[in-house]
């Protein structure tokens, strides 16, 4: 039978504000445990949660971008259970009316516009950690994840393969990195992607017993995660068997997707508002304002990447998938930079030498200027392509600048025609052989006899004027 | 006239004109509290030390003339209002040895005005009770009759006032917790508007109906302990961001022509005779003065507990799971976590504080949460408007602040729906929200103190406060003391 997949998400993103969402402690990752904390994030008797305005702001905003409805009346609603990292016995989080609905984003699968639907958004704090190594029969528990703003993005079941989903959560995060709310760094865990997941036979409408994946902590493991459950899943179906609904989480060490501890027994989690909260109220003004703060989107990006500049889409897509990468690309051609070189050489060189290191571009020492010096010097003349990758590696290297390095590598372009006479007079004397057969018309022989002006010019001969050269005195000689 | 006696006002006179110093009058209060303390059972701590130190450094403060207005003032905190450095336990097994390590908003504010935080005072565990006897540190008796409940859940801070073991204490109430027990023991207890005073450092029971407010000996005492300790707050969310004016210049305007709303719902059958008859003697002496009462209708006033005791409990059992033996306050330890969890719980807990979890675990839970939860929300809606409607026609309310004196310790406590209808009077002011305060109205033929409850607009404390202030200046019932 054909199974069809239907697939829903919902993304953890931690938002990037300096302190926690309900009191002044720091956010930033990786102090020792328990180090920004204070009564109010420890959950002391007594303390009260305060909202940080910067993380409803953070959620507005991504609201706007990803086409939502921003409810004027928001609230916060406790989400209780017990657990070590979860000092107050519960979570605050948003329940019946959360920041933002009905929401939508395109992707691009096989060259083919698709919207997925968002169901909503909402704001909630992270739980702290618990750490189980080293302290014998106890647990550890560090606090200082523990109120840090996190936003929840929950897609609508529009998503049909493993592929639509893994370009879901791309999107999602160009989105959040370009509007500055996240740093979308899964291994982190800064951006987490939940995946709800169930199969039904094809053209059916009715939905299928679904399973929740967790724990895929990067693009590819989302692909993965959910190929290797949608095909767990219809093997099961086609045995005769039946789905159960659980929690399971993805391996990636033995690419499997495994039950969680039955821990699920349908958890009540006794939502209701926060009585120590006050209900967000957004009015037209605020939005109007932070409106203006949402910079250009991936999609407007792009499309005005292919008219302004007469990219192709896919060099469009990939310039502008990052904000930096996109204002990088415009910097370089604002400069004077022709639009298809500097393209090729970020997507070529720039692309290639960060992906190793893996640097992103904004901590690159090559800035945009650099790049178009070296354009420029190709253009005139001054080094040959093949010079420019050498350039290009030590920009790279050193961030100097491209005339500098072509100066004192002596790297210019030999076009002195009589100087790279002299040079092919000497080859062609000590290859006599060759240019008998050069002249019996073996043509191909020309390549050897450039490729040998190159190499004892180290390669700073001016092709051009080697080619024409050889053409001249190898025909003239024949 | 012992010094102890003195009230706020009379206290900081004698202290301003140098007749009295702040040591002293902390040595008299310290030396009232070993004379009497055995008989009430008022304070979970005391802080004797702490206390003549701060005297002592007011007193140089004086000398060397730093002003602070209420410099020496020897005021009780009831002990589910956090102070550093002082063990706040609430009562409760579960945070016998906490120790927290900031102050409450309120309490922030006392130091900072020269007030001398004496000790903590009893309440029923984590605030659930009405006569203070369920305390994990034993119960609180009432100076008029010690055989007899000082109220509660404030009782502890209500009978200290009432025995002079301190010149004005704070309180709590979430359903009457201050002027039902300041009615027990003749003293005045104001709730202030919800959003008047900060909750930040009071330890929550039920966050939507909280507030911390003075119990006094007289009016002018509660305005007093009002103005310092109202006021926005940035750490609390819920309070409101609205101008504090000073509630002592109202006091001493005449009351003519004010119009009296008197709820008939509230002079029912069951009632007890005496009270009922203090109360509508002082509502004749009020109409003497010039106000004029006129019977007006809270119509969903008998829905006001049952309403209470959903949304209170499950606020409370949202608010307690904290109390978890993981992070502070007693663990006890068990084989695994749950086993752990369980085990903290059913040692720190006592039962009222348990009932009340279970009670609202369960109407939070999916299935009830639509019937229990959602309608008592509806419920709560429907009180505010009858009091928004009334408040269109009168300019306060009064009515009598308890059915009945207070009882008998352990008249009660076996009987929790009997212990419930002890605030049947001043719940339905939580639920509104509306300011409400007790004064004394009278006394019993067994000398028992009778509370006169005024209610009043929203964030209308002074119309409230001048209210009680013309019926206490017109009668002398302030002036009779127990007998310890």
């Amino acid at each position: 039978m054909q199974y069809e997949a239907v697939i829903g998400l919902e993304i953890h993103a931690q938002l990037l504000t300096e302190s926690k969402m309900f009191c002044g402690c720091s956010t930033k990752f990786g102090s020792e445990p328990n180090t920004q904390t204070c009564p109010v994030c420890i959950g002391m008797p007594g303390v009260l949660p305060v909202a940080n305005k910067k993380a409803i702001e953070c959620v507005i905003k991504t609201g706007l971008a990803v086409n939502c409805k921003i409810a004027p009346f928001s609230r916060f609603a406790r989400k209780n259970y017990f657990y070590p990292d979860l000092p107050k016995g519960y979570q605050i989080s948003q329940y019946e009316f959360p920041i933002c609905e009905q929401g939508l984003v395109e992707i691009i699968i096989n060259g083919s516009t698709k919207k997925i639907g968002l169901t909503r958004i909402h704001l909630e704090e992270d739980a702290g950690k618990n750490i189980h190594e080293g302290a014998g029969n106890y647990s550890f528990v560090d606090l200082n994840r523990a109120g840090t703003p996190l936003m929840e993005i929950v897609s609508e079941p529009d998503i049909r393969s493993p592929q639509e989903a893994a370009e879901f959560v791309k999107k999602l995060r160009a989105i959040v990195r370009y509007i500055g709310v996240c740093d979308g760094n899964m291994e982190q865990g800064s951006l987490r992607c939940d995946a709800n997941v169930s199969v039904r036979p094809a053209g059916r409408k009715e939905f299928g017993t679904k399973t929740e994946i967790k724990n895929m902590n990067s693009f590819k493991y989302v692909e993965k995660a959910l190929d290797h459950e949608i095909k767990r899943q219809i093997k099961i179906l086609n045995e005769g068997g039946r789905i159960i609904q659980e929690t399971r989480l993805w391996d990636s060490n033995r690419g499997i997707t495994e039950s969680m501890r039955s821990k699920e027994e349908a958890h009540d989690y006794r939502y209701f508002p926060d009585p120590d909260l006050v209900p967000v109220e957004v009015g037209g003004s605020w939005i109007d304002e932070l409106k203006k703060q949402i910079v250009e989107l991936p999609d407007s990006r792009r499309q005005r990447f292919v008219s302004q500049y007469g990219l192709p889409e896919y060099d469009a897509d990939l310039l502008t998938s990052e904000r930096a990468t996109a204002e990088w690309f415009e910097q370089a051609v604002k400069l004077g930079g022709d639009p298809k070189s500097v393209s090729n050489w970020m997507m070529g060189e720039l692309m290639r030498f960060l992906n190793e290191e893996n640097k992103l571009i904004e901590e690159c020492a090559l800035k945009p200027e650099h790049l178009v010096g070296l354009v420029t010097l190709i253009d005139k003349g001054v080094i040959s392509g093949k010079i420019a990758k050498t350039v290009f590696e030590e920009m790279y290297k050193t961030g100097e600048d491209a005339g500098r390095i072509v100066k004192e590598k002596g790297l210019v372009q030999v076009s002195d025609e009589s100087e790279i006479e002299k040079v092919l007079d000497e080859i062609l004397l000590k290859n006599p052989k060759e240019v008998e057969r050069c002249k019996a018309g073996e043509e191909k022989l020309l390549g050897f006899f450039a490729g040998q002006v190159m190499k004892a010019t180290k390669g700073k001969a001016n092709p051009k004027i080697v080619n024409e050269l050889l053409k001249k005195k190898l025909s003239g000689i024949s | 006239m012992e010094l102890y006696s003195l009230s706020i006002e009379e206290a900081l006179t004698a202290i301003d004109k140098g007749e009295i110093s702040p040591v002293e009058l902390t040595e008299a209060i310290f030396k009232r509290i070993e004379a009497v303390e055995d008989k009430i059972h008022s304070f979970v701590t005391l802080d004797k030390e702490n206390s003549l130190i701060q005297a002592r450094r007011t007193e140089d403060n004086i000398r060397r003339n730093i002003k602070q207005p209420f410099a020496g003032l020897p005021v009780a905190i009831k002990d589910n209002i956090c102070t550093e450095g002082v063990r706040t336990t609430c009562s409760s097994k579960m945070l016998e040895n906490f120790i927290p390590p900031y102050d409450s908003t309120v309490v922030k504010k006392l130091k900072e005005q020269g007030c001398i935080l004496i000790g903590k005072t009893n309440l029923d565990e984590f605030a659930m009770g009405s006569s203070t006897e369920n305390s994990s540190f034993g119960a609180t008796r009432n100076p008029w009759d010690v055989a007899r409940v000082p109220g509660g859940s404030s009782g502890g801070s209500a009978a200290a006032v009432a025995a002079d073991m301190c010149i004005a204490a704070l309180g709590s109430d979430t359903g009457g917790s201050i002027r039902q027990p300041a009615a027990f023991c003749g003293v005045v207890g104001l709730k202030p508007t919800y959003g008047r005073v900060s909750r930040y450092g009071l330890v929550a029971f039920a966050s939507s109906l909280d507030q911390i407010g003075p119990i006094t000996k007289n009016v002018k005492d509660s305005a007093i302990l009002l103005n310092i300790i109202s006021g926005y707050d940035l750490c609390d969310s819920t309070s409101a961001d609205l101008a504090v004016p000073d509630f002592t210049s109202a006091l001493g305007q005449d009351i003519k022509g004010m119009k009296l709303g008197v709820p008939k719902e509230y002079f029912i059958e069951g009632i007890d005779k005496e009270v009922a008859k203090s109360v509508n003697a002082a509502i004749n002496k009020l109409e003497s003065l010039g106000a004029i009462p006129v019977e007006i209708s809270l119509p969903h006033t008998g829905y006001a507990v049952a309403t209470y005791y959903i949304l209170a409990t499950s606020e409370a059992s949202s608010n307690l799971a904290r109390y978890d033996g993981v992070k502070y306050g007693l663990r006890v330890e068990g084989g695994d976590l749950i086993d752990m969890y369980m085990k903290t719980r059913e040692a720190g807990f006592g039962a009222e504080v348990k009932r009340r979890i279970i009670l609202g675990t369960y109407t939070l839970s999916s299935g009830y949460y639509d019937a229990y939860y959602k309608k008592a929300q509806q419920v709560r809606t429907l009180v505010k408007q009858d009091f928004e409607k009334a408040f269109e026609k009168v300019d306060v309310i009064v009515t009598p602040t308890t059915p009945s004196p207070a009882f008998k310790a352990g008249e009660k406590t076996d009987d929790p729906l009997q212990m419930y209808l002890a605030d049947i009077f001043t719940i339905s002011v939580n639920l509104a929200g509306v300011p409400g305060i007790s004064v004394p109205c009278g006394f019993t033929l067994q000398n028992l103190p009778v509370g006169l409850q005024i209610i009043g607009k929203y964030f209308d404390e002074e119309t409230l406060l001048k209210t009680a202030y013309a019926y206490e200046q017109a009668t002398d019932w302030r002036k009779r003391k127990p007998k310890l």
